[in-house]
This record gives structure tokens, sequence and C-alpha cells, in this order.
């Protein structure tokens, strides 16, 4: 200390108590704590670093997510407008590419083929949501009984949303199988039907609720999770109060339970229906979109027309369709989401 | 969660135990249930496949390694002249497959498309952390222009059906030499899996409190090195458990990979369905690939539990 200060005040290297000047020195040129983490960083960056105001941190900071969202998200989306006017098919790069304005639009708009596909995705958007509410309720209104082991037996039936659901679709074709299926014994087990006699995924009646099953099995305890936290949410109060006032359990359910917890069961069946509007992997996996067309949704039909027949242009008009209805969809999810966060 | 239902305990608004022992059997027998597949792939896998396709379903069985073995190795017929002409049986898969009257030929793709989710998954999730915790930081304690904005820009990217943009992607990947490469797909998750990170961070870095940073500014530290050495070791849990989720998409993910990767950049999960045998459809060996691949998610879905909510909810709601 002596030394360092000695060095950087030359100026008081002439007195003659040695104490005296020590603490003059001292006094003078200890350094604070400030100045001594600036010494421990290198000079230049230290230079740099107290330079940086918060606003270029703060833009240093989101700049690259910004970036990356950009070119991987937004440059594409750009490119599949821009390709949604043209007669483009990615397999033929050397063609010449024509602008055709909307005329692929109107191609999508009265392709019959799309509508079908609309409805199939139809049909097992508003099936699962309804399924899936109907039970991931019901189960959170049984779990929150809160008795012995709920936690753990809670845990055990959130596995099946954590998996793959390309590798569940796989699976599930198997416990299908007619004769050899689980599903299909476990069935006759219980009815008493042959077994051989039905076919969940050839079967042009029942394939569209095979994929309602799977779907259910993967995705109530998603449902019955958001719907915990809900009415986990209801003070214990409020019921007391009920209680006082003499409100029976059945009008407690109604005046109390539902309409607090329907934020969250609403915010539940926003995220399922987005996610389910563009159903992909599970249904490939499972029907391949057959028999036929019958399980074809609309991204199955996309990836067809885009990756299969390569019609570019086309299928990029259906995705632009397709992008805006999710938008749509995401708008109101992210509007209910802020409600959600007020309470 | 026990302390609570000591409170609760002597309030009006218990559950009676009658009410709750019906409940919990519902639960328990709902829970059962939907174990079923997960435990028919676990005993699948075990199965020889003449037993994986018996009808009826085989409940009781014979334990048997040849879904593994045919999991792991490709095979060859061969006469059983030639068979018994060979050496002693060098290990279990060896034994089994002779008694079918093959011969190994070599390992199978399992191995490799499995590294491939692993380097993909890794690689993306530690990215897609990175950046998304600089910018989570940046929403959380500086005053940035349009922030609600951005933030909504950032999650509606999630909302994009994959293959709305797949095309393009595809297109641009071809140019850029970027197709059917480990660097390309992680590249892709990275951005995919940014979202979720920016969104469930920022709740993580919101409940630090500033007054920490404060403090260690005025103690002299840059706003850098309070970021640095004062949230980042707070943030800890959150940032795991982000990572966690992230990790958990980019392995599931199949759609992307499907349509951008052939070979070298394919991971497990469209390889696991095109796992095709001689004759047939070898149900014990893709059980067996499908275990291998779900077990890992199922240990860390029970890691993660109290995070649940959170990470599926992008932070919306919080327990």
């Amino acid at each position: 200390m002596f030394v360092r200060a000695g060095v950087r005040t030359p100026t008081h290297n002439n007195c003659d108590n040695r104490a005296a000047c020590g603490v003059m020195t001292e006094v003078r040129t200890d350094p604070t704590i400030a100045e001594r983490v600036a010494a421990s960083t290198p000079e230049p960056l230290a230079r740099r670093v107290r330079g940086l105001s918060d606003r270029a941190i703060a833009w240093a900071f989101i700049g690259p997510t910004v970036g990356l969202l950009l070119a991987i998200n937004i440059f594409p989306l750009l490119w599949t407008v821009y390709l949604s006017f043209t007669n483009y098919r990615a397999n033929r790069p050397n063609e010449e590419i024509l602008w055709i304005g909307t005329r692929n639009y109107e191609r999508v708009l009265t392709d019959p083929d799309i509508w079908a596909a609309m409805q199939a995705t139809a049909h097992f958007v508003v099936w699962t949501i309804v399924l899936q509410t109907v039970l991931g309720f019901g189960l959170a209104w049984l779990i929150d009984r809160k008795f012995r082991g709920s936690a753990f037996w809670t845990t055990i039936i959130l596995i099946p949303m954590m998996l793959s659901s390309a590798v569940v679709g796989n699976f599930w074709k198997f416990l299908y199988q007619p004769q050899i299926g689980l599903f299909n014994y476990v069935v006759s087990f219980f009815t008493g039907i042959d077994p051989s006699s039905f076919d969940m995924i050839g079967s042009v009646t029942l394939a569209p609720w095979a994929i309602v099953i799977v779907d259910t099995w993967m995705w109530t305890p998603y449902v019955m999770l958001i719907c915990l936290a809900g009415l986990r949410s209801i003070p214990d109060y409020i019921y007391e109060a009920a209680e006082v006032d003499r409100a029976s359990p059945w009008r407690q359910f109604w005046s109390i339970t539902l309409p607090m917890a329907l934020p969250f069961i609403m915010l539940a069946v926003l995220f399922r229906g987005i996610e389910n509007f563009k159903m992909f992997d599970l249904v490939v996996q499972l029907t391949g979109g057959g028999p036929g067309s019958i399980t074809e949704l609309t991204s199955i039909n996309l990836k067809r027309e885009a990756f299969e027949k390569w019609r570019t242009g086309y299928s990029s008009a259906l995705a632009v369709i397709l992008f805006v209805a999710v938008f749509g969809l995401a708008n109101i999810y992210v509007k209910a989401l802020n409600r959600v966060k007020q309470r | 969660m026990s302390a609570t239902g000591l409170a609760t305990a002597h309030s009006v608004v218990a559950p009676s135990s009658r009410s709750r022992k019906i409940a919990a059997t519902l639960v328990i027998l709902y829970a059962v249930i939907s174990m079923v597949p997960l435990a028919w792939i676990f005993m699948t896998s075990f199965k020889t496949p003449p037993d994986s396709i018996s009808y009826p379903p085989k409940i009781v069985f014979q334990p048997s390694l040849e879904g593994y073995c045919n999991l792991f190795t490709t095979r060859s017929r061969q006469t059983p002249e030639y068979i018994a002409s060979l050496p002693p049986p060098a290990g279990v898969c060896d034994e089994v497959v002779r008694q079918r009257n093959m011969v190994i030929a070599g390992p199978s793709n399992y191995v490799p498309r499995f590294l491939n989710s692993l380097i993909i998954a890794f690689g993306s999730t530690f990215c897609a952390v990175a950046l998304g915790t600089l910018a989570a930081y940046a929403f959380s304690r500086f005053k940035v222009p349009l922030a609600d904005d951005l933030m909504f820009f950032i999650l509606s990217t999630r909302f994009m059906p994959p293959i709305a943009v797949a095309i393009p992607i595809y297109l641009m990947y071809r140019e850029l030499g970027l197709s059917d490469t480990k660097l390309g797909m992680i590249v892709l998750y990275t951005a995919v899996n940014v979202s979720l990170a920016v969104w469930l961070l920022k709740g993580f870095i919101d409940e630090i409190p500033r007054e920490y940073e404060e403090a260690a500014m005025i103690d002299g530290y840059t706003r850098l090195q309070a970021f640095w050495k004062v949230v980042l070791p707070q943030a800890t849990t959150g940032i795991a458990a982000t990572a966690i989720f992230c990790l958990i998409f980019a392995w599931n993910e199949y759609a992307f990979a499907l349509m951008l990767t052939s070979d070298t950049a394919r991971t497990a999960p469209p390889s696991i369905a095109t796992m095709l045998g001689r004759g047939g459809i070898e149900w014990s060996a893709i059980a067996a690939g499908s275990l291998g691949f779900l077990i890992p998610v199922v240990i860390v879905a029970f890691a993660l539990r109290n995070y649940l909510l959170r990470g599926v909810t992008f932070g919306a709601i919080r327990q």
C-alpha cells in the first residue's frame, strides 16, 4: 500500500514522519471498490464497457434474438407470401418464375380437397377440445380434493404430454392393429365385439376418431394442469363465505368454481386449439392422412402439396391462409393470456 | 402442499374423507389407464417378434432381447449350413440372431440418429437459452421501446405452423448448403425455441429483486458485471428449467426434421417410424427404439414437475 501510494503520489515523498505521511497518502489514494473492480478489468475492455449505456446494452442483448427470428421466421414468411403469387416449383429451379397474381389463392379456395381437409381439421379440433376440456377439468377438480399421494399421481398423469408425438403416433398405430393390437383387444374384452371386425385406422368412419382418441390421451394432462392452477387460485374464504350463506355445493360449483376457473380453461382451450389447428406429427405417423384422405388435416395436405407434388406457389398460398388463421387465433390467445395475468 | 392441506383441514370447505377417497380412486384409475400404452411399449420391447404380433396379445411371455438386437443391428439371412460352420456366437445378440437363421451384417442407423438428436437438441438448447437470457434480461430491466410489441412478435413466431415456413427455409438452406446439416437444424431449432426461452426467462428474471443489482452497481460493478455476477447466479434454476423445456422440444421435433433432413442430420423421431424389418414391421424393435427415445423425457418430466405449468403456458401462469 505504502509503496503503491508513494509511486502514485510522488509529491508526498519528502515528509519526516512516516506514519503521518502514510495516513495522508492512504486517505488520498485508497482505491474505492469501484476503482478496484475497474482496475481488475483489462484497460481497453473497461473503457468499452464503461462507455456502454443501458440503452446500448438493451439493444445488444435483444438484437441477436430479433435478428435470428427475422432471418429464420419473418424472411421465410415474406418469401412464402412472394411465392404464393408465382407459379414457382421447387423441383424445377431453372424454370422461369411467372407472376400470376392471386390465381393460387383462387385455386386454393375453390379446391374441394382443401375444404375436405378443413372439415377434417375442424372435426379434429372441436372434438379434441371438447373431450380434453371435460376430462381435464374433471381430473383437475378431483385432484383438487388433495387426497394422499395426489402430487405423485398428478405427475404420472402428466407424462404423455411430454412425449414425442411422432413416436407416440407410430406406437398407437401398433395398438390400433386389428387382431394383434391391444386397443382392439381391450374393446372386445369389454364389449364382446370381435377384435378383427373393426380397424380404427383403416376404416373411413373410425379413423377420424382414432386420431381424436390419441390426441386426447396425450393432451388431456395439459388441460388438467392449467385447470388445476385455476382451481388452486380460488381463495378458500370465498367458499367459506358461500358456506356461511348456505349455498349448496351445486350452486358453489356453478357460481364460484366454474366462473373463477374460466379464464384458465379458456387459456387451455385456445392453446390446444392453435396447436391442433396446425397438427402434423401425430396424425402423419398414425394414419398418414388415410384411409384415402379422410384424416388429411390441413398441415398434412400442405406438406403433400409442397414436398410431394412440388406445387410450391400453390402450397405457399395455402400456407399464407393457414398462417393468417393461426395468427388470428394467437392474437386472441395473447389477449386472453393478458387478462388471466391481470387477475 | 402439505402446509396448505393442514391449514384447510379444519375449515368448512375441506372435502370430506369420503369424497376424497372417491376422487383418489378415479384419479388413480385414470393415471393407470393412461399408463397402459407406455407399459405396453415397455413389454413389447422385450418380446420376440412372433410374440409381439400374437393373437390374443400376450401379457405373460418369455422376455427376450431380440427387439434390442434388431434395433441396433442389420442382419442378413443365411443358410443353416453356413451358420453351423461359423465359430460359436460372440455375444447375446449373435446367438439370438442365429436362431432366426441370420447373421449380423452391421450396425443399424439407430445410434447415429440418436446421436444426431442429442447434438442438435443440446446445441440448439444452448444457443436458445444464451440468446434468450440476454433478451429476457433486457426486457426485464430496461425500458425498451415497443417492448410489448417486440415480446408479442417473439411469441407469435412460435405459433407459426412449421409447414408454413418450411418451403422457403428448404429453398434457403438449399442455396446456403445448409440442408441436411446439423448446423442448419441447430440454427432452426434455436429460432423456434428462443421465443419460449425469452418468455420463460423474463418471468424468472422479473422475480429477482432489482435491489441486488443496484446494490452491486453502487459497489462499483458495471451493468454487465452485475448481470454476470449477480443476476445470472440467481437465475440458475430458471435457466435450467427453461433449458429442459427447450431440450424436450428439440428432442421431440418431427416436422422440420422430416422435411429438411434426409441422412446426415436426420434425428431419431422420423427414423424410428421407418424402421422396417424383413417381411413386415418389427414392432419389438420399434418398441425398443421408442422406449430408448421416450425414457429420457419421462425422467426429465419428473425432475421438472414443479415448473411444468410455467413451461407449458409460456410463463403466463405461475404456481
